[in-house]
């Protein structure tokens, strides 16, 4: 990982656990506005992994979101990366759950749910970032040593 | 799915043999307690888990399809793989078989070389220990022979990463009511919640252990299943049940590692599905393995009716 990704990184950790640190009315307060940042953040996330890839990130939506357009951009030829599609659309569902009713009881704990949610795809991310040089492991990995492997067979 | 399963082929696979041994006693525990047959693959080999597909992934479909064909060799329409690693590398090498070439041509190459019937797609099925108790007992009849109430227990369902993904290689999932969902599955769920269980709803039942990356990066692992803990604690669970061992072991290890590393403990308990469901069944907690688990959850149970 770059230092600037890296950098990136240690930012939205830090605003998440800012964030999760915030009193509940506060959360409430301010509930539509949290969620959709915590939406963005989620981009965020998923721009740093694309830009890495030298991938420009796409602006276009998938079912109306443009966070499941970036992790179908991400998840191209890099099918482990859809270790991270539910977790995409969990902070989807809790957002919404939040904006259509942002006064409900569990709003504040709705929030710190997806914050949390916002936080494991940061994590997850940012290891398969900080790792990439270590091999792919995850359930459907292309196997980095395939060529390697060829080359042994006189198959290359 | 045939929805057959009283008598199946068993591949325990190489971690239920070491630190998944509770998930392997309590497998079969719960196999006995309802009245199913479970007989164990004859010499069996490793599946070659997360590592061998990295170097040669038609190598590692061989290995799964010597474990089809041992199964069929033994007269077994389905073999039943607890650990979300095998059950994942047999579903893909079933696949790989049914749909490439190259793959079908090592399998005939290495089967012919090692002296076996060369394993042919679609011959056996390979089902989950969450197939096996849903299909074949299903919750009707796993109310029907609880003698210890789960209620009171708030639990967490956590399913790993393999136990979906990728969606290909389980065409009997996402077919409508009655079958799996690879987006939100719930087996486990229905399965805990006729038990008697509270399932919370937990929305990362799905997400990253870092199970993979605990020797080579395990301050990420140590973070991942931290966050994993706590976010189970922020939905109100006293446990998380599991149903992979390597997901298991991952957080009972990370569990201990987040506090000495990071001071931060967590108080939530982890035990495998099959041990809830050993314990509403009336088992004890020494039958199903609880003694085994590194997560102590001994008060817990005792609190809830379980402990004996």
């Amino acid at each position: 990982m770059t230092q600037a990704a890296g950098k990136r990184f240690d930012d939205l950790a830090a605003r998440l656990d800012a964030f999760l640190a915030s009193p509940d009315a506060a959360l409430v307060a301010a509930a539509p506005n949290l969620a959709d940042e915590l939406l963005a953040i989620g981009e965020t996330i998923l721009e740093i992994w694309l830009s890495a890839h030298g991938k420009t990130p796409t602006a276009r939506t998938v079912e109306g979101f443009r966070l499941l357009a970036l992790h179908r951009q991400g998840a191209q030829r890099d099918a482990s990366f859809n270790a991270c599609r539910e977790t995409c659309r969990e902070l989807i569902y809790h957002r919404n759950l939040v904006c259509l009713d942002s006064v409900h009881p569990d709003t504040a704990r709705r929030l710190r749910l997806a914050a949390m949610v916002a936080r494991h795809l940061a994590l997850f991310i940012g290891g398969k970032l900080e790792v990439a040089g270590l091999g792919e492991f995850c359930c459907s990995s292309r196997p980095l040593r395939q060529h390697e492997t060829n080359i042994q067979r006189g198959m290359a | 799915m045939s929805g057959n399963y009283k008598s199946v082929a068993y591949y325990p696979g190489c971690a239920l043999e070491g630190t998944g041994h509770a998930y392997n006693r309590s497998t079969k525990e719960l196999g006995k307690a309802l009245g199913l047959e479970l007989t164990e693959l004859k010499n069996w080999n490793c599946c070659g888990a997360m590592e061998v597909k990295n170097i040669d992934p038609k190598l590692q479909t061989y290995l799964s399809a010597r474990n089809l064909s041992i199964a069929e060799e033994m007269g077994f329409s389905t073999v039943m793989a607890p650990c979300n690693g095998c059950y994942h590398n047999l579903k893909k090498a079933e696949y790989d078989l049914a749909n490439d070439n190259g793959s079908r041509e090592v399998n005939e190459r290495l089967s012919q070389k090692a002296g076996h019937k060369t394993y042919e797609a679609g011959k056996v099925e390979t089902i989950h220990a969450l197939d096996w108790i849903k299909q074949e007992i299903g919750e009707e009849g796993l109310k029907a022979r609880v003698k210890n109430s789960l209620k009171g227990l708030k639990v967490a369902n956590y399913y790993g990463c393999m136990y979906t993904r990728p969606r290909h290689i389980f065409p009997e999932k996402d077919r409508g009511p009655g079958s799996e969902s690879t987006a939100k599955p719930h087996f486990m769920d229905d399965l805990l919640a006729a038990a008697g269980a509270e399932n919370v709803d937990y929305p990362l039942k799905t997400a990253c252990c870092g199970g993979a990356h605990t020797l080579s990066d395990s301050d990420t692992s140590t973070k991942l299943v931290l966050n994993l803990l706590t976010t189970a604690e922020a939905c109100g669970a006293d446990v998380i049940a599991t149903e992979c061992p390597t997901c298991h072991t991952g957080l009972e290890m990370h569990q201990v590692r987040a506090e000495k590393v990071f001071g931060r403990k967590t108080s939530v308990k982890i035990l495998y599905f099959t041990q809830l469901l050993g314990m509403a069944l009336g088992l004890s907690p020494r039958k199903v393995g609880v003694h085994e688990n590194f997560s102590d959850s001994s008060d817990l149970l005792r609190t809830k009716g379980l402990g004996r």
